[in-house]
């Protein structure tokens, strides 16, 4: 069995679920506007958590926040369910099968066939949609591949109850109700999630937003002295994957975010979101700089605190230049 | 970034024939999306991430070898987990699979309670009790 659903790649792995399943009941949303109104821009360091070895660092609030948000925002109701039990999590998902709805999956990415071996990680927050099943193999979509995928009973009962932070526990979710397009208040939608994207980031919480940067920032300029070369540069590694790799994050982000900006401009006709769009996309590159920049760690063997020294400066900056925009943003919506 | 500039550089993300989304500028300065089949930056710091791993489990197969530890933490390294996954996945607290972890302990223990550690780690008992870091 086959339901009418059509796979579409996105950058990252929540937006494109929740983007593939509303677009698949109708609602014609692209991955920027689910990111935009799900205020997936987050920056949040976390020292006193380990994520692989490392101090944790996120650049996006909590799994299903995004698509929780947006769909408060959009007046969308979504059912999510998790289970004890591993038989009943599959009825229910065989169940939604035969009722024809395409159902979004919290999954573990370790042990998932199809990804490539350097990427699987015990790291649970990841989404795809089934969409079917023939013999006892799951159609998948999962929205970060070029293609569908197919899943065993089994192996899918694996990525879904694996273990850990942020266990999935057979998470399934799905849009139960969706309003007319025409009904939908996108210029208030539009507004509230900025605002709150706003607020973020430019919260007044050390760890959070501009100030999380600065904190790292700070850290970063230590860690040589303080760990080590040899372990200040292993977090120094697991640091740009978070943020280029991992869901995306730095650089990643901001352009779906500009996207997002350049398409809010002309929904709701304000021009000065688009000139904002254009100095996200600077920033954009401006973190992919330093994630060249931090590689270089790698390459050369000389002068290890200086490059430290110069990651710091430029994270500060980054943090500068955010902390602007984000304030000129605010007062443009 | 310009959608001419997604990097093509070849990396770990293709290994299995898919390519990552990128949203980029068109000529018109119109954002769009474009493949690309990997990025420098993020194979550098990838390979070096590999790298540190496959000596922390190097290191634990030479423990093995020289009677320091048991099996367990060489196949739980193998399996990018740590103690307290590890502890998650089979039920143990986490001290006793440390504890398992010690050659004396870990000779003693029942294969009822090895099959617990090698279904976890998707091995055999015997490929388990076998391991002598080679």
């Amino acid at each position: 069995m086959q339901l009418d659903f059509t796979h579409h790649q996105t950058a990252h792995c929540e937006n494109g679920v929740a983007s593939n399943l509303l677009r698949n009941k109708g609602l014609n949303i692209s991955e920027p506007m689910v990111f935009g109104l799900g205020s997936g821009l987050f920056y949040v360091y976390l020292p006193f958590l380990r994520v692989s070895n490392a101090p944790g660092l996120s650049y996006r609030p909590m799994p299903g926040w995004i698509f929780g948000r947006m769909a408060r925002r959009l007046g969308i109701k979504i059912k999510r369910q998790k289970f004890s039990s591993k038989e009943r999590a599959q009825r229910q998902l065989d169940d939604n099968l035969k009722n024809n709805i395409p159902s979004g999956l919290q999954v573990g990415v370790y042990h998932l066939p199809y990804f490539p071996d350097d990427y699987r990680f015990h790291f649970n927050a990841h989404n795809i949609v089934v969409y079917g099943k023939e013999e006892n193999e799951y159609l998948i979509s999962d929205p970060t591949m070029e293609k569908v995928n197919r899943l065993t009973e089994k192996e899918l009962e694996k990525v879904r109850f694996s273990k850990g932070v942020l266990a999935p526990k057979g998470h399934i979710y799905y849009p139960t109700y969706i309003p007319e397009e025409e009904t939908i208040d996108w210029e208030q939608a539009i507004l509230k999630s900025i605002k709150k994207t706003c607020n973020d980031m430019l919260a007044p919480v050390p760890i959070i937003g501009v100030k999380g940067m600065r904190m790292v920032a700070r850290a970063i300029l230590k860690w040589p002295k303080k760990h080590g070369i040899a372990k200040a540069n292993y977090y120094l590694a697991q640091m740009v994957r978070m943020q280029e790799e991992i869901g995306t994050g730095g650089g990643g982000f901001r352009y779906i975010y500009s996207a997002f900006l350049q398409e809010a401009s002309k929904k709701i006709n304000n021009p000065r979101l688009l000139q904002l769009s254009e100095e996200m996309t600077e920033i954009g590159d401006l973190w992919r700089d330093f994630a060249v920049s931090a590689s270089r760690v790698y390459k050369k063997r000389s002068n290890q605190e200086n490059v430290y020294a110069a990651l710091s400066a430029d994270l500060m900056k980054l943090a500068d230049l955010e902390e602007a925009f984000f304030k000129k943003l605010k007062k443009a919506v | 970034m310009k959608k001419s500039e997604v990097p093509q550089d070849d990396g770990r993300v293709i290994q299995k024939g898919s390519r990552e989304l990128y949203y980029a500028l068109d000529e018109n300065g119109e954002y769009t999306t474009a493949l690309s089949t990997g990025w420098e930056a993020k194979n550098i710091v990838q390979d070096h991430t590999m790298e540190v791993l496959q000596q922390e489990i190097n290191q634990a197969g030479a423990n093995v070898k020289a009677g320091r530890n048991s099996p367990i933490q060489y196949f739980m390294l193998l399996n990018r987990m740590d103690w307290g996954l590890l502890a998650q996945y089979t039920g143990y607290w986490k001290w006793r699979v440390k504890r398992h972890n010690k050659p004396e302990v870990f000779r003693k223990l029942s294969d009822k309670q090895l099959q617990k550690y090698a279904d976890v780690f998707e091995i055999t008992v015997e490929e388990l009790k076998n391991y002598k870091g080679d």
